[in-house]
């Protein structure tokens, strides 16, 4: 087993939620090289030869397994980009717990942009927690480009859990995915921005397959001067139906835009759009008060809620 | 017990000044059940806010068990033993029921714990207990869920706007059992502003207000008749047998 040092631990807790470790199937990408690696059964992880990343080979026996592969910067001045394709097999149950931390002391900018590609199976389910994390006393920026790629086929079933916790001074998030007939998408994105720092959520479904769904669902808290964008966009080219749904709250001097775009390319395509930005609800505050919290403590649980 | 002294609350609309609430004095025993009834737009609410702290007394004196708490924000009022119902509660959007209701009682809940206490509303708990404290519960529901939140631990003074306001039959008949039950133990004092007759009829004493006035005060058997007989005159009681 690799011994991990203290501040790789720390950011595997705070991306990991599941907890890491070094069984099973499992990649741990520290500082821009495969640290440890396991397989499992019937999940094999091979390291590419062309480019850096790992092809993650998912049979259709997996059963609610596992599979772990978190990234962990903490090398002032490291950029890393890394190419993940997993290939999921027709009926797969995996859950696929990702996530990049940068822990970044120095002067000059780490960055992470993790390319991640999805080939799901027939009938398959597949859930994938992304958590983004940014920690360190350094004046080096911490960025993360996360590009996620998805496509999958009839009746599979994706659900897309990601976060980006705090700490992180830019991102720009592309998510694009490519539904087949009956195949569903549930997709919860939360965000929370503080200080200077700037993030930017690009998304596109094309519901391509008559009878498939999607449930997107983004939530984000804008503290100081950060500055969010979101453009979500649902296209239905068949008989689908799709609900958007994107909430911010912003405080300080933060500002949210939120630029949704729904497309109807079929008679039955249904997709709807919700998109509400505002500041923490007054009544929400007393309410909390009044149960004996101060406003600040009434604040943070309010802002903890709504991201969870 | 509560002592309130010469309370005074305004409010500013286009510049001019208005008296909500005008020298309202009044006290409230321990363990005892005060009504405060009266037409829409007389200052209960309002008073009942400010007793609160969520608006700010222009002038006078709340005392609780002889602390004087007149200066004291929302939150201390609360941690100094104050319970409030609102009469349109908030929602929070990602917040669940269980979560809410642990964060009323001031340490986490148990499960069982968190079903007993919607059970005392008129819950069903497994219904509810996972679901999100936002706009797909209905009014009711809500109302319900914010009774539950003042429940949930004890306090010396409980302050139910309207409690019934926007709930059904059943869960009215089971409420007033409950405001029966937290009245027999005699362990906390309650204020309830109602308009409803089988409330009025609970209550130790009633206080009518009027017009930021408090019209009259005094025991249930000495208030109610002339309230009754006005009730047939005018709406400021609801005397639906709900």
């Amino acid at each position: 087993m690799t011994k991990l040092d203290e501040i790789t631990k720390k950011i595997l807790r705070q991306i990991d939620e599941l907890g890491f470790q070094q069984k099973g199937a499992f990649n741990l990408r520290h500082n821009g090289i495969a640290l440890c690696h396991g397989d499992s059964e019937h999940v094999k992880i091979k390291k590419k030869e062309d480019k850096q990343g790992i092809d993650i080979y998912i049979d259709g026996e997996t059963k609610g397994e596992q599979v772990h592969i978190p990234v962990v910067v903490n090398a002032s001045g490291m950029q890393d980009e890394v190419y993940n394709d997993f290939y999921i097999a027709e009926g797969a149950d995996v859950t696929i717990v990702a996530g990049c931390g940068i822990h970044n002391s120095g002067c000059n900018e780490s960055r992470h942009n993790g390319i991640h590609s999805f080939h799901v199976g027939k009938g398959a389910n597949v859930r994938y927690e992304e958590k983004h994390y940014g920690e360190g006393e350094g004046t080096g920026a911490k960025v993360l480009n996360p590009v996620t790629r998805i496509y999958l086929e009839e009746d599979a079933v994706f659900t897309l859990d990601t976060a980006q916790i705090k700490g992180v001074d830019s991102t720009v998030r592309e998510t694009d995915v490519k539904m087949g007939a009956n195949s569903r998408l549930y997709v919860v994105e939360k965000l929370m921005t503080h200080d200077e720092q700037s993030a930017e959520s690009n998304m596109e479904v094309q519901m391509n397959g008559e009878g498939s769904s999607a449930q997107i669902i983004s939530r984000s808290v804008a503290k100081g001067g950060s500055r969010q964008v979101f453009h979500p966009k649902a296209v239905g080219n068949a008989k689908c139906h799709a609900h958007v749904q994107c909430d911010s709250i912003i405080m300080d001097h933060a500002e949210v835009s939120s630029i949704p775009e729904i497309n109807a390319r079929h008679l039955d395509a249904a997709i709807i759009h919700e998109a509400a930005i505002g500041r923490i609800n007054d009544e929400q505050l007393v309410k909390l008060r009044t149960l004996g919290m101060t406003e600040e403590e009434a604040e943070g649980i309010i802002i903890d809620n709504f991201l969870n | 017990m509560l002592e309130v002294k010469d309370l005074t609350f305004k409010v500013t609309e286009n510049g001019i000044e208005r008296s909500i609430v005008k020298n309202i004095s009044f006290h409230v025993d321990d363990g005892e059940m005060l009504v405060i009834t009266g037409p829409n737009g007389g200052g209960k609410s309002s008073l009942a806010k400010v007793l609160m702290g969520i608006e700010a007394a222009d002038g006078g004196q709340i005392l609780l068990d002889g602390e004087d708490i007149t200066s004291y924000d929302i939150n201390h009022r609360a941690n100094a033993g104050i319970g409030f119902a609102f009469q349109q509660p908030p929602r929070f959007k990602g917040m669940t029921v269980d979560r809410l209701l642990s964060l009323a009682a001031g340490h986490e809940l148990r499960e069982c714990e968190c079903c007993e206490l919607l059970s005392r509303v008129g819950l069903c708990a497994q219904e509810y207990i996972k679901r999100e404290v936002d706009a797909t519960l209905s009014g009711g529901e809500m109302k319900r869920l914010e009774i539950a939140t003042v429940l949930a631990k004890p306090h010396k003074l409980c302050i139910f706007d309207e409690p019934e306001a926007g709930i059904d039959l059943w869960s009215f008949s089971m409420l007033i059992r409950e405001f029966e039950k937290i009245h027999d133990k005699k362990k906390e004092s309650l204020i309830l502003i109602s308009h409803q007759e089988r409330i009025i009829r609970m209550a130790d004493r009633i206080m009518v207000i009027e017009d930021g006035t408090v019209k009259s005060v005094g025991a249930r058997d000495e208030i109610l008749p002339a309230l009754l007989d006005k009730g047939d005159r005018c709406s400021c009681m609801n005397r639906a047998d709900v």
